[in-house]
């Protein structure tokens, strides 16, 4: 072709429709490979957010429930609970939950959305055990004569209190974690789905 | 050559340029002569690749990427490795092979651009093998911590838990882009297979492509060597570089040497320490995955720790997003940063050999602070050694953005017309 040839402006037109067009194939081809990516249908089933009724849930009892795969505890507190929190706050690693073991809504004193209710991870954030509740105040908890109430990890002995927050001078690193959850009204929790609500 | 032999190879040349393509790439491209043993590395790297690519090929014939528990109990992926290791003839050997070779391939790799950091290597004109350099060292850090987590073991999956969860400190699209990566909530089977995927195909082809364009590049404006003189300026009567030789026979030989020694210490790892005491394969990766048990350390293999002590030295909030994703920003910065070099030097010469004082200095304590890091991410962080690593953090992006005025005032020495031997 020689150079001085001129362009031929329908020619070309049609040439970028054509390579438009195109483009959105190519586009819209790759729309299956990339949902591909996305979790299946049946890893979808399997980690599903698990709706919880806690409205049978007296102060002072826990219940577990299993989501991905994991212990996730269900704590309605006591007043004495709570007030036990302010006493362990010097003893915890991590007072503040600065580490972030849980949700923005749940980094607060009591490690949860309404102050009564913990949801926790019941996974010890050191080897993966399952810490074991030991409420019971004092002597009578076997865990330590001024024991605040809270959870002792059978394995390595790592200690939380009643926010999951774990003792000084522990192996566990971290808090237990917090999962995303929120409430679908007061006797619904949903766990694995985030927001306050 | 006989004239049947002759009448072939025309036959050829006429449909596929065979000839010319050997003379342009090896007996007439012209290396300068004063290559030393740091230009070893090069053809080192590609021979592990090789050795990579060929183990590669035999160990999936074996080897089956499944999450899934058989009759024993044992995730299907990690028995298919104990099987690999114990009945396949040959296998152990095969998958130590590939195994030391990961870590073969990062010391040769680092070795290499080291050599092109003190040469001048990455200055104009090949400022571009210089930038498909750092992509094949992305592409291989990829290829690498995807191939980490086929095992299976304790380390693989805690490890890419580790890392992949790092994704999810990103603002907004993070959490969902964590859960695309591992195509679960969880590392998972879906996980394991994808990353198989990756390992085995995606990324080797993008590694095997990026390989060409770097040599491609490199042959069309020709080697730099350790004066870091052009030796095209000075042409002799027949219009070769007079302190060139052909790559062939001359640095292909040279290279075989180096092909023995490296074969050499590669045996010696593969048959007497295939473990590398615990750093090529670490001891934790020998039990198997178990998502609800989480080992009490977790380290990345060796040739992520400098990066990995980066990311973790990290540890102020910035503008209301968490430190985890700015030491993801830090580590991949660290990287990347390497690309820029080309106009980030700004010294009148290239090699070290005619560099001041200045930069000697402050390339010692850039390799110093990085032998730490390198140190440091393989232990668990201690407000010390994180202190520590914040230091060797700061000289190391240090040693790049502040180039631009230290190698400008740095006293250099009179570079040579032509080579020194």
């Amino acid at each position: 072709m020689s150079v001085d040839q001129k362009v031929d402006g329908g020619r070309r037109q049609l040439l970028l429709v054509t390579s438009a067009a195109g483009g959105v194939a190519a586009a819209a081809a790759a729309v299956p490979f990339v949902a591909s990516l996305t979790p299946s249908e049946r890893a979808k089933a399997a980690g599903a957010p698990v709706e919880v009724d806690i409205s049978k849930l007296q102060p002072g009892q826990m219940m577990t429930v299993e989501w991905r795969g994991k212990p996730v505890w269900i704590i309605n507190r006591t007043k004495e609970m709570l007030e036990s929190l302010k006493k362990t706050e010097g003893e915890v690693s991590d007072p503040k939950s600065d580490k972030p073991m849980q949700p923005a809504y749940a980094q607060n004193e009591t490690r949860s959305i309404k102050p009564e209710i913990l949801v926790a991870v019941g996974i010890c954030t050191h080897l993966g055990c399952s810490p074991s509740d030991k409420f019971k105040t004092g002597a009578d908890s076997g865990v330590a004569p001024d024991w605040a109430g809270g959870f002792l990890c059978p394995c390595h002995g790592s200690t939380f209190d009643m926010a999951g927050r774990v003792y000084k001078s522990k192996p566990a690193p971290d808090n237990l974690e917090i999962p995303p959850h929120k409430y679908l009204s007061d006797a619904k929790i949903i766990i694995g789905e985030d927001g306050k609500a | 050559m006989t004239t049947k032999s002759q009448a072939v190879l025309d036959w050829i040349d006429e449909r596929f340029p065979l000839t010319s393509t050997i003379k342009g790439h090896l007996t007439e491209y012209y290396a300068p002569k004063n290559f030393n043993f740091w230009y070893f590395f090069g053809s080192l790297a590609l021979l592990v690749l090789v050795i990579q690519i060929v183990t590669g090929i035999f160990l999936v014939m074996h080897y089956k990427p499944d999450a899934s528990l058989n009759a024993a109990g044992v995730p299907v992926a990690f028995a298919s490795v104990e099987y690999i290791m114990r009945d396949v003839p040959g296998g152990w050997l095969i998958r130590y092979m590939h195994s030391t070779g990961a870590s073969a391939f990062f010391i040769v790799v680092y070795l290499h651009m080291f050599r092109g950091l003190i040469y001048g290597s990455y200055r104009k004109p090949r400022e571009l093998i210089w930038i498909f350099g750092t992509l094949i060292f992305l592409a291989l850090m990829a290829e690498a911590f995807m191939g980490y987590l086929l095992p299976w073991g304790q380390m693989s999956f805690w490890g890419a838990q580790v890392i992949v969860n790092l994704f999810s400190a990103i603002p907004v699209i993070g959490p969902d882009l964590s859960v695309v990566i591992r195509g679960d909530f969880v590392v998972s089977d879906a996980t394991l297979n994808r990353f198989f995927s990756f390992h085995v195909i995606a990324v080797p082809l993008i590694l095997i492509g990026l390989v060409a364009a770097h040599i491609v590049a490199l042959h069309e404006v020709g080697s730099n060597n350790p004066d870091g003189v052009e030796i095209k300026k000075k042409k002799g009567a027949d219009g070769h570089p007079l302190d060139g030789i052909p790559f062939h026979p001359y640095y292909t030989v040279k290279d075989i040497v180096g092909v023995v020694g490296f074969l050499i210490v590669f045996s010696l790892i593969v048959f007497f320490a295939p473990e590398g005491g615990g750093y090529f394969l670490e001891f934790n990766n020998f039990i198997p995955a178990d998502p609800l048990k989480t080992p009490p350390h977790i380290a990345p293999v060796w040739y992520f720790t400098p990066f990995y002590s980066i990311l973790r030295a990290v540890t102020y909030p910035l503008f209301g997003i968490d430190a985890k994703f700015w030491g993801v920003v830090a580590m991949g910065a660290a990287v990347v940063i390497i690309a820029f070099l080309p106009w980030l030097d700004r010294s009148p010469v290239k090699s070290i050999r005619y560099k001041g004082g200045l930069y000697k200095a402050i390339l010692a304590v850039f390799i110093v602070s990085f032998f730490i890091l390198g140190y440091l991410g393989v232990l668990p962080p201690t407000p010390g050694r994180t202190i520590v690593s914040q230091i060797c953090s700061v000289i190391y992006f240090g040693f790049f953005l502040l180039m631009p005025w230290y190698s400008k005032i740095d006293k250099c020495k009179p570079v040579p017309d032509r080579v020194t031997g």
